[in-house]
Formats: C-alpha cells, structure tokens, sequence
C-alpha cells in the first residue's frame, strides 16, 4: 500500500517537471518562460520528496526531505525575482503581445517627479544607479 | 504487486525526468538571450535534485537525499551569482 502511494506522487513530481521542460520550450519570452520554469520544477522537486519520505519512514529522511522542499519554496522565488530584474533592465525583449507593463508605469511616474533624470523612462538603467548613486550603488 | 507498481513507476519516473532535462538542455543551448541561459540552468539543477531524490528511492538508499539538499542550497546561490553580475555588467 506504501508502495502505491510512494508511486502516485513520484508521478506527479515527474509530470510537473515534464510540464516545466516543456512550458521552457514552448514559451514566448524570458518572464513567461521564467514562470513556467520556477513554479513547476519547485512543485515537482516537492513531490519526490515527499515520496521519499513516505518511502523510507526514517525520522532523518523526513528531515532532510522537508529541508529540501522548504528550502526550494523560499528560494526559489527569490531567485526568480532577481534575474528577472537584472533581465528586465539589460533589456531583454519582452512578447509582442504584453498588455501592461506596471514597472515601466513606475518608473515613469517616478521620472515625473524627478524630471532632472528624464532618461529614467528608457529601459536599460535600473533607478537608484544613475547618475551620483552609480559609485554608491557598486560598494 | 505493490512492488512490481513501484519498480514500474521507478522506471517512467527516470525516463520523464530524463527527457525533461534534455528538452531543459536544449533550452539552455538555443538561448537566446544570457537570463534565459541562467533559468535554464537553475532549472536544470532543480531537475537534477528531483532525480537525485528518484536515485535514492530506487537504491533504497537514504544517503543521498543528502546529494539533494546540497544541490538546492549550492544552486541558489549561484542563480543569485548570475543575477548580481548581470546587473553589475550593466552599470559598468
């Protein structure tokens, strides 16, 4: 019975990180690609272990399984958001097709207020490194 | 029975996650841009703590979840590496 249930969710963890590869082929661009990316191989790491938690029933493997999948859970986000800042500003190319832009609107409500940076609304410097924070912002 | 279930869908387990990381491979290797390298590569190290994971159960080996736990904690902090230097490389 063990066995069955260690099956079932060893499939599932295989069937999200099937999924995440294919949503990495098939996306348009680095966000979407990024979100197909993160969500599903996190969900899928989770799901083998968990299996092997209820596979082996050793208080140390229960351990070192739940590390593993709370590790990834606080990670994995972190990481996703900063390459996705560091890309947004190298610029990468974003779809075609995207609506709305809500950091772009940011930042030029932000150029608004502060119309000595008028170069802020391009996409390519990050706010807080132009101009005289640049040598603050290396340390 | 039970057993026979579990070394079947020890064997599907292996051959999904192995042809999630090659298409993840391909991914890293068509590129096209830098970050979409990065997420590549981090996804294909999270994959590689799944499948390491996978190993252990089919080895009834517990040791190496600890292979997994390492992986996770090294990854991390590379995908972090990149993304400091991609941001660094742009100030300069």
């Amino acid at each position: 019975m063990i066995q069955i249930l260690v099956s079932v969710l060893m499939l599932f963890g295989a069937v999200f990180s099937l999924l995440g590869a294919v949503g990495m082929l098939r996306m348009p661009d680095l966000l979407t690609r990024l979100q197909a990316a993160t969500m599903t191989g996190t969900l899928g790491v989770g799901f083998v272990m968990l299996a092997a938690s209820v596979h082996f029933q050793d208080l140390g493997v229960v351990a070192k399984s739940l590390l593993v999948v709370a590790f990834l859970f606080l990670t994995a986000p972190i990481a996703a958001h900063v390459i996705a800042r560091a890309a947004y500003f190298l610029p990468v190319p974003l779809w075609k097709h995207m609506a709305l832009d809500d950091l772009k609107q940011a930042i030029d409500a932000q150029a608004v207020d502060a119309p000595s940076d008028a170069t802020k609304s391009e996409r390519g410097t990050p706010p807080g490194t132009t101009g005289t924070s640049a040598g603050q912002a290396r340390r | 029975m039970a057993d026979e279930i579990l070394q079947w869908s020890l064997i599907a387990t292996a051959v999904m996650m192995t042809i999630a990381i090659v298409i993840v491979t391909f991914c890293l290797l068509r590129g096209p841009t830098l970050p979409d390298r990065v997420v590549a590569l981090d996804l294909i190290g999270t994959l590689t703590a799944g499948a390491i994971g996978v190993y252990a159960i089919s080895q009834n080996e517990p040791v190496y979840i600890l292979v997994s736990v390492m992986l996770a904690v090294v990854l991390f902090v590379g995908t972090v590496a990149f993304a400091y230097y991609v941001q660094r490389g742009l100030e300069r």
